[in-house]
């Protein structure tokens, strides 16, 4: 893949073109940051591990200048650097692509690449045409000349604004280019564009620091990389000196075995709770069936954005136009709303994806949040009843182990596995018996994982019906009873047992034939 | 083919404020007596403050925030007006200088309120228009003031009479009788908008009012966008602070009218298509949101009495209608909310 | 668990500016007139009285505050209700001006919460459509029927010669609302609902009945005030209400509601409506002009909320 000259010229710019020393930052008591020692050169692409938490998006919000950080130094080129705005970062030369868009919706295409320093005619005035020029030929070198920069990014697909966001950080000629997760939204074709670029920008000299949780993209691109974990530098190496697996165990730091608890052992089919026929929500859900019985954990997998998070939407009656049958313990039920889903008849609940926008209301009180579901249940004629309200606040936070001081403080001063679990208590009160859970690790701690793993299988014990979206194929061997993949908005194959394998669930989420066809594995398509 | 399917979509609030108003307004000169430039002369005095006053209140609301001040701003400058822009010519043009620029100095003001006091720019713009009006009473306890009459007649009226007043030139034929409203109107567009929409500051405010975070990590200079435009919509609401005083010949530090400037600008803004969330819109939408409001009250006068529709003629119910149209007009966009298949997207 | 009555910063700050404003006044009563006349309890109650109709319309507009939205209407409101009680008279009026306030509220809200347009024009729409049918009923002039006897009683008289009604209903008000706020799920789904509606709704709470019901709440405070305005006055007049909108909104911001929704306490909105009252009324006996009072009145605002608002309401 690499001719010499590029291997010879990299090396030639062996010193460090970004050098971090002894950068700390913390949030409000949370440290994301200690002691970081961190450097990268030009013609290289390197690599930045860690789970979500790690402190690689603070690493780059430093980097860029979004955030200060409280102690240490920079130095860009051998000359100390202190950004106090991503504009003082860009003007470096330093640009980066990040995870939440930068795109602003209402303007066109063309005025989004040009933000900031657009060609001006000789009034000094934004010359429209030149910009549209320039805006074309940027896309056209990312490979999307089917956009029209005259579009408005409002009106643009996911994918197509994650490469607008490409070409707007290429248009600013960057010495170093960082990428947050910037292939997450990608599809294939895209993907390999991306890389192209990726590599002969390296091959121009510049610096690029890459971030992402797919494996198999840091083989394909990384020269080097670093692995970060609760807010430590752990190591930087080159390319193929660890296996995947000694990477995984760097970035968790211990070993994957004991974390999940273990499954029991099935007997006869569960008698089914949750049951869904047909259910179809155009264009994102097709003739979707399935059933989660009494006690059993049932994963959803696949790749991400296959309809997962529409498929636990409609379920718990937050879509419109949903096609199909929902039963309850074999009674047909209409769920047009989430107060419809969590009423005794129904009992659901809806771990969410976002606990910040979707989950907690940040500013409001850790206690007022746990009781936000259940609060009916608490209520004496007008009253709530606080003494009730207090014991079982209590007792949840007893039974999942809640690590908080002040009750009366807000749920945002939380670290972020406390807040995922104040989430999870708040729906536990309302003694939901089907629990829906859309990605619920994401962005927490190891330990707080594990406790979650633990949970689930304890409520499912106690005859709950799960059913657990997650990103995390660990999670689904791990955790699920039976697992299903979703592609293209139907469920392509169901996984039991000993079925639940990484190649299998990788295989079919690519909608490949599984390897080892077992008697137990049916496939549903 | 593509290029007008574009413009229309981008632009669907301000055509529909067009058409509106083309509706509206067809019907107002069908029904008139006696149409012709003397009428819209007319029409054009009692619309350019008010069209004024809400693109000032586009300025705040492009970038997602609330002007409060603008009518008391008006009242502000119209006072001060009374008092500057009296004796000659040289004098009365420096009056003008200086109204413009107290207008802007006010809205730089609420702008630093709001960039370095960080508040609400509701609840500053609700402070400094009390303060506006305070000063505006200071400066005029009583309606009064001897604005130049010659001065005050020429530019209210159409090109022919600004040329006979000061004897620039003489009658003009059919191109004199264009009246001189929509002309000042074009130059401050032409001369303060153009340049700023087309300026990376303008362009800035648009990113702030559409996603002010995505606007910072872009490197848009937040503060200066901001304190532009509420420099600029300063400016704005300064000129219509100076019609007024030429139009009325005197100042009054009337705070009911104020109010009721304010109020009709926002719903001038939001008619014109620009979005109460920010980032999408402009002026010239404005501009026809407030001619829609106004052409609702020129129709109610031409009714005729005798006539089928006569029970509406009465002047007492006019603002009912006003009211129910402009509920009518901000429920059409309700469309949207029935459409909607993620409720979840109602809450972003 | 007692939130509104904890006392934080906003409500210091108020409190702090309520001495200040007395000791100026009393410091000018006693150099021009040699006596403490702002200490008295007569004047003191008699600024409540006056002060309880500002009181009732600025809690009713918390509360819609509270759940990130605003109610432009309120003006109109008050004085609908207002006219249509003196016009009709008797008990019948007194029952329509309450029915008034229920049914703009019902409107407000199923605007606001059903069709989702913004409560900023929506209300404003709604004032019109108010100031539009009274200009229609009564031909623009005040009309010339008196006060019932429910609305004296409210507004104008006293218990005992000396406690006036209308600050006994400013109480029963707040007693409400504080219970409505800390102690029923209203309360906290208000809360919930201004600080993540997203999140409020997949908790399963039914946030378009609450906003709705929010709504109901400031328009029927909005038409208590009026009940009440107008039995002070003795009558009902145009546009009697239009001096409560803006220091209704400040009184509320002054009290540390946030503008943008889901944080407040409601003794914050008491002592920002006295705040208002007192200083509006220790200008006027200092014998300040209008223009002086109006500069003043503003600059104390922007004063408070620089003290206290840095740092709190950051835009990014």
């Amino acid at each position: 893949m690499r001719d010499d000259a590029s291997h010879a010229a990299r090396h030639d710019m062996a010193s460090a073109y970004l050098a971090m020393d002894n950068i700390s930052k913390s949030y409000g008591g949370v440290h994301a940051l200690t002691d970081v020692e961190f450097a990268c050169r030009r013609g290289s692409i390197h690599a930045v591990l860690g789970e979500n938490g790690a402190g690689k998006s603070t690493l780059i919000k430093i980097i860029s200048g979004v955030v200060q950080p409280d102690t240490g130094t920079m130095h860009l080129n051998g000359k100390p650097v202190k950004f106090m705005t991503p504009l003082e970062a860009n003007a470096a030369g330093i640009v980066c692509i990040f995870q939440e868009l930068s795109l602003m919706p209402d303007l066109s295409v063309a005025d989004n690449i040009t933000i900031t320093d657009p060609p001006r005619n000789a009034i000094g005035l934004i010359d429209s045409r030149a910009q549209r020029r320039i805006a074309e030929e940027l896309l056209a070198r990312v490979g999307c000349e089917d956009i029209d920069p005259r579009e408005r990014v409002r009106n643009l697909a996911l994918s197509r604004r994650q490469m607008v966001e490409i070409a707007k950080a290429l248009g600013r000629q960057p010495q170093l280019l960082i990428l947050d997760e910037a292939t997450s939204a990608l599809t294939s074709s895209d993907v390999e564009k991306v890389y192209s670029i990726l590599h002969s920008l390296r091959d121009e000299g510049l610096a690029l620091l890459y971030i992402s949780h797919r494996m198999h993209e840091i083989e394909a691109l990384a020269d080097t990389c670093s692995v970060f974990r609760n807010g430590h530098h752990i190591e930087t190496f080159d390319k193929d000196v660890h296996s995947d697996d000694e990477i995984v165990q760097l970035m968790i730091g211990r070993d994957m075995q004991h974390v999940f608890p273990p499954k029991p052992e099935r007997q006869a089919l569960p008698e089914p709770v949750l049951e869904v026929r047909d259910l179809a929500w155009q264009p994102i859900l097709n003739n979707i069936s399935l059933t989660v019985g009494r006690g059993e954990i049932v994963g959803i997998g696949g790749l991400d954005g296959q309809g997962q998070r529409e498929l636990l939407l409609a379920l718990f009656g937050v879509l419109r136009g949903v096609g199909g049958k929902i039963l309850i313990d074999g009674k047909p039920v209409r769920i047009n709303s989430p107060a419809t889903a969590k009423s005794d008849r129904i009992g659901m609940a809806l771990i969410p994806e976002d606990r910040k926008t979707e989950g907690l209301m940040l500013p409001m009180a850790v206690n007022e949040n746990i009781t936000m579901a259940a609060l009916p249940m608490l209520t004496r004629g007008l009253m709530i009843d606080r003494s009730a309200e207090a014991e079982k606040i209590r007792e949840i936070v007893e039974k999942i182990s809640i690590k908080v001081g002040d009750m009366d403080a807000p749920v945002a001063t939380l670290s972020g596995g406390n807040q995922q679990k104040v989430v999870i208590a708040k729906w536990l009160l309302t003694g939901a018996r089907i629990v829906l859970l859309n990605d619920p690790t994401r962005g927490i701690d190891v330990g707080t994982k594990q406790e979650l793993y633990q949970l689930l299988r304890e409520l499912a014990d106690a005859d709950t019906a799960i059913l657990f979206y997650t990103t995390d194929y660990d999670e689904l061997i791990g955790c699920c009873d039976r697992v299903l993949i979703l592609y293209d908005g139907g469920i392509v194959r169901e996984l039991e047992g000993a079925d639940i394998t990484e190649t299998n669930i990788v295989s079919s989420s690519l909608n490949l034939p599984v390897e080892q066809p077992a008697h137990s594995g049916a496939a549903v398509q | 083919m593509k290029t007008l399917r574009l413009l229309a979509t981008q632009n669907l609030g301000f055509l529909l404020a067009v058409g509106m108003f083309a509706a509206l307004y067809s019907v107002y000169v069908s029904m008139h007596p006696n149409y012709g430039m003397n009428v819209v002369n007319q029409n054009g005095n009692e619309t350019l403050a008010l069209i004024l006053v809400a693109m000032a209140q586009t300025m705040a609301v492009l970038i997602g925030g609330l002007d409060l001040s603008v009518g008391p701003l008006m009242t502000l400058v119209n006072c001060f007006g009374s008092l500057v822009m009296a004796g000659s010519g040289g004098n009365i043009f420096l009056g003008i200088i200086s109204c413009m620029a107290l207008g802007a100095a006010c809205g730089f003001m609420n702008g630093c309120i709001v960039v370095y006091g960080r508040i609400q720019p509701i609840i500053a713009t609700l402070a400094t228009g009390a303060i506006f009006i305070g000063l505006a009473l200071f400066l005029r306890p009583t309606p009064g003031g001897n604005v130049d009459g010659d001065f005050s007649w020429a530019f209210t009226n159409d090109i022919n009479e600004l040329g006979l007043t000061y004897g620039w030139w003489d009658e003009l034929g059919w191109f004199g009788t264009i009246p001189l409203q929509p002309i000042i109107l074009g130059l401050i567009l032409l001369l303060v908008w153009v340049p700023f929409r087309r300026s990376t500051t303008g362009r800035g405010c648009y990113a702030i009012g559409s996603a002010e975070g995505a606007a910072y990590m872009s490197g848009v200079r937040i503060d200066r966008c901001k304190l532009a435009a509420f420099t600029i919509g300063g400016f704005f609401a300064g000129c219509a602070g100076i019609y007024l005083t030429m139009q009325m010949g005197s100042g009054n530090a009337d705070a009911p009218q104020a109010a009721e400037y304010t109020l009709r600008s926002i719903a001038a803004v939001v008619i014109g298509g620009t979005s109460l969330y920010g980032g999408v819109g402009g002026v010239v939408g404005t501009v026809f949101g407030a001619l829609v409001l106004r052409s609702i009250s020129f129709i109610f006068r031409v009714v005729p009495e005798d006539s089928l529709l006569g029970f509406v003629a009465s002047p007492l119910l006019q603002p009912l209608f006003e009211g129910l149209i402009l509920l009518l007009a901000v429920s059409l966009g309700a469309a949207r909310v029935f459409r909607i298949r993620n409720r979840l997207s109602l809450f972003t | 668990m007692s939130l509104p009555f904890k006392i934080d910063k906003p409500i210091l700050i108020g409190l702090g500016f309520i001495v200040v404003i007395l000791a100026v006044g009393t410091v000018y009563t006693l150099a021009t007139q040699g006596k403490a006349s702002f200490l008295s309890p007569t004047y003191l109650l008699q600024q409540l009285h006056f002060g309880a109709f500002l009181g009732i319309t600025a809690a009713g507009m918390m509360i819609v505050i509270l759940l990130g939205h605003i109610d432009l209407s309120v003006p109109w409101t008050l004085t609908t209700s207002a006219m249509l009680a003196t016009a009709i008279g008797g008990t019948l009026g007194d029952i329509t001006c309450i029915a008034v306030g229920i049914g703009v509220g019902l409107v407000n809200g199923i605007g606001v919460a059903f069709l989702r347009v913004p409560s900023m024009i929506f209300t404003l729409g709604v004032n019109t459509v108010l100031l539009g049918l009274m200009v229609m009923l009564t031909g623009g002039h005040a009309p010339q029927s008196a006060a019932t006897d429910l609305m004296l009683f409210l507004g104008r008289d006293r218990s005992f010669g000396v406690l006036p009604h209308s600050v006994v209903v400013w109480a029963a008000v707040s007693a409400a609302l504080i219970f409505m706020l800390t102690r029923t799920p209203l309360g906290r789904y208000i809360y919930a609902i201004g600080n993540q509606e997203g999140a409020a709704y997949l908790s399963g709470v039914r946030t378009r009945l609450v906003i709705v019901a929010a709504f109901v709440i400031c328009s029927l405070c909005a038409s208590i005030a009026g009940l009440a305005l107008g039995g002070y006055s003795a009558r009902a007049y145009q546009a009697m209400g239009d001096q409560y909108l803006l220091p209704s909104i400040a009184a509320v911001v002054l009290g540390g509601t946030n503008i943008l929704g889901g944080q407040g306490r409601y003794a914050g909105t008491v002592v920002g409506a006295i705040l208002i009252v007192l200083l509006q009324s220790v200008l006027s006996v200092m014998q300040m002009d209008e223009a002086f009072r109006q500069v003043i009145y503003g600059s104390v605002i922007i004063i408070m909320l620089l003290i206290y608002g840095r740092g709190r309401m950051t835009a990014s």
